[in-house]
C-alpha cells in the first residue's frame, strides 16, 4: 500500500546541504480533507466542516503529530486547478508556487485528493506534479470508498503518475504512516528520477486534454467508484423539497431558539449562582473597603454578567456546528440563491452570511470564495448586520428583564421566543437591504455566475462538535479575562475618583452621579435622551465599541457600584432604571449598530482600506440610532 | 441538440461544449464540465432555479442562465459505451 516504500532503481546522490527539506505544503480540490489531515498531521486545531471553502488562507504548523517537528506544515484553501477563480484560490496558489510574501517555499507537497470522486480528483495532479517538488498523493476517504464497493489499484496509479501513492482516512488517522516514510525519504533522494518520469503528463494540458488523461489513468488503475451515497439524494428529497425543505429550515430555526431559552435559560441561571456563590466565599478574605469592592462589586461582578451567557452561546455553536458538519451549508446557499439574486448577489453569499451567526470576523475571511470583487465587498459590508453570538447576552438580559414569559401554542412557542426571533429578523433584513441598495449603486457589477459543489452529508462526529465548543469557551473566557476585565477595572476606577476628602484625613468614594464615569454619562444623555437610554446605558454604549458583550459587563459595574442597586439582580436594577421603549430601542440599536473592534480590523484587512470600515461603521450608526428613535416613540406613544 | 438547462429532472444528456467566458469555463472543465461528460439534471431547487445536475459522481448547482449555455446532446444509454470510448480514444 505505501507504494514510497518501493526501493529506487537507483540510489541518486545526496541532495546539497542548501536544498534541506523544511516544508511541506497540503494542497487539493476543495472539501478534500485538507485540514482534517491537517490537525492530525500537526496536532493543532485549524476548523474544519463539511463544504467546499472552510480554509481560506494558509495555515502553518510544526508536524508533531508525526514526530517531525523540525518540518512545517501549511494547509491551503482547495484549488480546482492552477488558474485562479477566487481570492482563496489565489492565496492556495500563491503559497504553492513560493510566491506569497512571508510565507516560505514548499520543498515538499501532500496532494490530498477525495477518493469517493478519483477521475475528476485527478485533474489536478497533473499541474501539480509538473510543478517538479517531491509528491506524495494521499487518496482520502478511501475507507469509505471501499465500504461502497469503491477500487483502485494505487500500485498502478503510482506508476502512472510517476509519484508515491497512499489510502488514507484523515478522520480515522489510517494510513497516515506513509507521510513520514515519505518525508523521510525526501531528504535523502533528489527529484531526478521523478522529472523523467513527469515528462509523461499532459504539462500544458488545456482542461479538456487534462480530463481526458485522467479519466485515462483513472481506467488504467482499475479506479472503480463507490456507489453513490443514496442516502444523501434521499434526504435531499426531503431536505431540498419544494414545501417540506423551506418548512423544516423554519421550524428548525424556531427550535433552535427555543431551545436556547427552555434549556439555555435554566443552564445560565443555574450558572449565574454558582457564579455569585464563588463570590461570596472570596468576599471574607479580601480586606473590607475599597479592595473588596473593586475585586466583588467592580470586576466580578462585571466578567460574572457576561459569563452568565456562556451556557447559550455554546448551545448556538453547537447547532451552526452540526449545520456546517453535515453538509446543510450548501444546501441553505441553494435554497437562498433566489432570494440572494433579487438584491443582487448570489446563493454563495450566504454561506459567510450564515456563519456570521456565530461570529462576523470568521464570516467576513469566508468572503473569499466569492469570485466576484465588488459582490464580496457588498457581502463584507452587511455581514456584521447577521445577530452574531456576541449579541445574545444583551438580548437575552433585555428579554429577560423586560419581556414576560408568555406561552402560545401549548407551550411550543414563547413570546421571548418571538421577540428573540425578531431581532435576528430585524438583522438579516437590514443585512439584504443593504446589500440591494449597495449593489444597485456603488458596488454594482454585472452578474456572475452561480457554482456550487454540494459536498455529500456527513454525521457531524462528537469529536469535531466538542472541540469545536471547546474552542469557543476558550475564545469566551480570554475575552471575559482581558477585554472585560480591563473595561471593568477601568469603569470602576471612574466610577470611584474623584474621591471625597472626609474629615479626619479619611476619603470616601463620591456619589455614582459626581463620579468621573457619572459626569460623563450625564455630559452624553441629551443626545440619547430622546432614545429612552439612561446615562448608564449611555456608559455601556461607549464602551461596548469594543465589543459588544462589554454592554452586559459594564451594565453589571454600574449597577453594581451604585448603593442603590447593588444587591439586586441585574435585571431587577435595568427593569426599574428604565421603560419599555428604551428597552426595545436599546435591542434594535443593538441589532444594527457596528460595535466590535476585532470586525473592523477585520473588514480594513480584507478590503486594504480604512474606507470601507469608516462607511460602515457610519452607516451602521445611523441607522441604529434611527431606528432606536422610532422604536422608542412609537412604543412610548402607544403605552401612554 | 439541445442545452442542458432543457433537461428534466432525471434526464441525462452527453455534453458538447461550453459557450461560456473563458474563465467561467475552464473553472467549469475542472470541475468536470468537459466534452462527453455524461450529466444528468438531479433535482431544482425549491424555487425552481438554480438546478443540481449530477457530472462524475459530483452535485454542482448551476442557475439557468449557466445551464443555457452548454450544449448537450441525447443521451442513449445503448451506445453510451462506445461514445466514452471514441471520446477517450482521441
Amino acid at each position: 500500500m505505501n507504494a514510497c516504500c518501493e526501493t529506487p532503481v537507483f540510489e541518486p546522490p545526496a541532495a546539497p546541504p542548501g536544498a534541506a527539506l523544511q516544508t511541506v505544503v497540503l494542497i487539493g480540490p476543495p472539501n478534500s480533507g485538507k485540514s482534517t489531515l491537517f490537525n492530525r498531521l500537526t496536532g493543532l486545531r485549524q476548523k474544519v466542516a463539511n463544504y467546499p471553502g472552510v480554509t481560506v488562507e494558509q495555515r502553518m504548523g510544526p508536524m508533531s503529530g508525526v514526530g517531525r517537528d523540525d518540518l512545517t506544515l501549511i494547509d491551503l484553501p482547495g484549488i480546482y486547478s492552477l488558474t485562479p477563480y477566487s481570492e482563496d484560490a489565489r492565496v492556495a496558489i500563491d503559497v504553492l508556487k513560493g510566491k506569497m510574501p512571508g510565507t516560505p517555499k514548499p520543498d515538499a507537497v501532500l496532494l490530498v485528493l477525495d477518493s469517493l470522486h478519483l477521475t475528476r480528483q485527478l485533474m489536478l495532479a497533473a499541474p501539480v506534479l509538473a510543478l517538479g517538488l517531491p509528491t506524495l498523493v494521499l487518496l482520502n476517504m478511501s475507507d469509505l470508498m471501499k465500504s461502497r464497493g469503491g477500487a483502485v489499484d494505487t500500485l498502478k496509479l503510482a506508476r502512472e503518475l510517476g509519484a508515491p501513492v497512499a489510502q488514507i482516512s484523515a478522520v480515522h488517522a489510517t494510513g497516515l504512516d506513509a507521510v513520514p516514510l515519505f518525508l523521510t525519504q525526501c531528504a535523502i533522494r533528489t527529484s531526478g528520477i521523478h522529472l523523467e518520469q513527469r515528462l509523461t503528463l499532459p504539462v500544458l494540458g488545456n482542461a479538456a486534454s487534462t480530463h481526458s488523461w485522467a479519466a485515462q489513468v483513472s481506467r488504467r488503475t482499475g479506479y472503480h467508484p463507490p456507489l453513490s451515497a443514496e442516502s444523501s439524494r434521499k434526504l435531499d428529497n426531503v431536505l431540498l423539497h419544494r414545501i417540506w425543505g423551506p418548512l423544516l429550515f423554519l421550524v428548525v430555526v424556531v427550535g433552535v431558539f427555543e431551545v436556547v431559552f427552555s434549556i439555555g435559560q435554566p443552564l445560565s441561571d443555574g450558572f449565574g449562582d454558582l457564579l455569585a456563590r464563588m463570590g461570596n466565599l472570596v468576599r471574607p478574605i479580601l480586606p473590607a473597603g475599597w479592595i473588596q469592592s473593586l475585586v466583588l462589586d467592580g470586576a466580578w461582578k462585571g466578567i460574572s454578567s457576561v459569563l452568565v451567557f456562556l451556557p447559550q452561546i455554546l448551545l448556538l455553536f453547537l447547532f451552526i456546528g452540526v449545520l456546517e458538519d453535515s453538509g446543510y451549508l450548501a444546501r441553505a446557499a441553494l435554497i437562498a440563491d433566489r432570494v440572494m439574486r433579487t438584491i443582487g448577489l448570489n446563493g454563495k453569499a450566504f454561506i459567510p452570511l450564515l456563519s456570521a451567526y456565530a461570529c462576523a470576523v470568521p464570516a467576513i475571511m469566508a468572503t473569499r470564495t466569492i469570485e466576484n470583487r465588488r459582490d464580496r465587498f457588498a457581502t463584507i459590508l452587511v455581514t456584521p448586520f447577521m445577530t452574531c453570538s456576541a449579541r445574545l447576552p444583551v438580548y437575552m438580559l433585555l428579554i429577560a428583564a423586560f419581556i414576560p414569559n408568555i406561552a402560545f401554542l401549548h407551550g411550543f412557542l414563547g413570546l421571548r421566543t418571538i421577540v428573540m426571533l425578531s431581532l435576528y429578523l430585524a438583522g438579516f433584513v437590514a443585512a439584504m437591504t443593504t446589500a440591494w441598495l449597495l449593489k444597485s449603486s456603488i458596488l454594482k457589477s454585472s452578474e456572475t455566475p452561480f457554482i456550487l459543489e454540494l459536498p455529500q452529508y456527513r454525521m457531524p462526529t462528537l469529536r469535531s462538535l466538542l472541540m469545536r465548543l471547546v474552542d469557543r469557551a476558550k475564545v469566551f473566557l480570554r475575552q471575559a479575562g482581558t477585554v472585560i476585565l480591563m473595561v471593568t477595572l477601568a469603569l470602576w476606577v471612574l466610577a470611584h475618583i474623584p474621591p471625597i476628602h472626609l474629615s479626619g484625613g479619611t476619603y470616601a468614594a463620591p456619589e455614582l452621579a459626581d463620579s468621573m464615569i457619572g459626569r460623563l454619562g450625564h455630559f452624553i444623555e441629551p443626545a440619547l435622551a430622546p432614545l429612552g437610554f439612561n446615562w448608564k446605558i449611555g456608559i455601556g454604549l461607549l464602551s461596548s465599541v469594543l465589543a459588544r458583550e462589554v454592554m452586559v459587563s459594564t451594565m453589571g459595574t454600574l449597577y453594581g457600584a451604585d448603593p442603590a442597586t447593588q444587591s439586586m439582580h441585574l435585571q431587577t436594577a435595568l427593569h426599574h432604571d428604565m421603560s419599555l421603549g428604551g428597552a426595545l430601542a436599546l435591542m434594535i440599536f443593538f441589532a444594527f449598530a457596528m460595535q466590535c473592534t476585532s470586525t473592523m480590523a477585520v473588514v480594513r484587512r480584507e478590503t486594504n482600506s480604512w474606507r470601507w470600515p469608516a462607511f460602515q461603521f457610519g452607516y451602521m450608526l445611523v441607522l441604529a440610532y434611527g431606528a432606536a428613535f422610532v422604536v422608542n416613540q412609537a412604543v412610548t406613544a402607544f403605552l401612554r | 441538440m439541445s442545452v442542458l438547462s432543457e433537461l428534466k429532472v432525471g434526464e441525462s444528456g452527453l455534453l458538447i461544449a461550453l459557450d461560456l467566458p473563458e474563465s467561467v469555463q475552464n473553472h467549469l472543465m475542472h470541475m468536470g464540465f468537459v466534452p462527453d461528460a455524461h450529466v444528468t439534471a438531479l433535482r431544482r431547487a425549491p424555487a425552481g432555479d438554480p438546478t443540481v445536475y449530477g457530472i462524475d459522481g459530483m452535485e454542482i448547482a448551476l442557475r439557468v442562465e449557466t445551464a443555457k449555455a452548454i450544449r448537450v446532446r441525447e443521451y442513449l444509454p445503448a451506445t453510451a459505451e462506445s461514445t466514452k470510448m471514441a471520446g477517450t480514444a482521441r
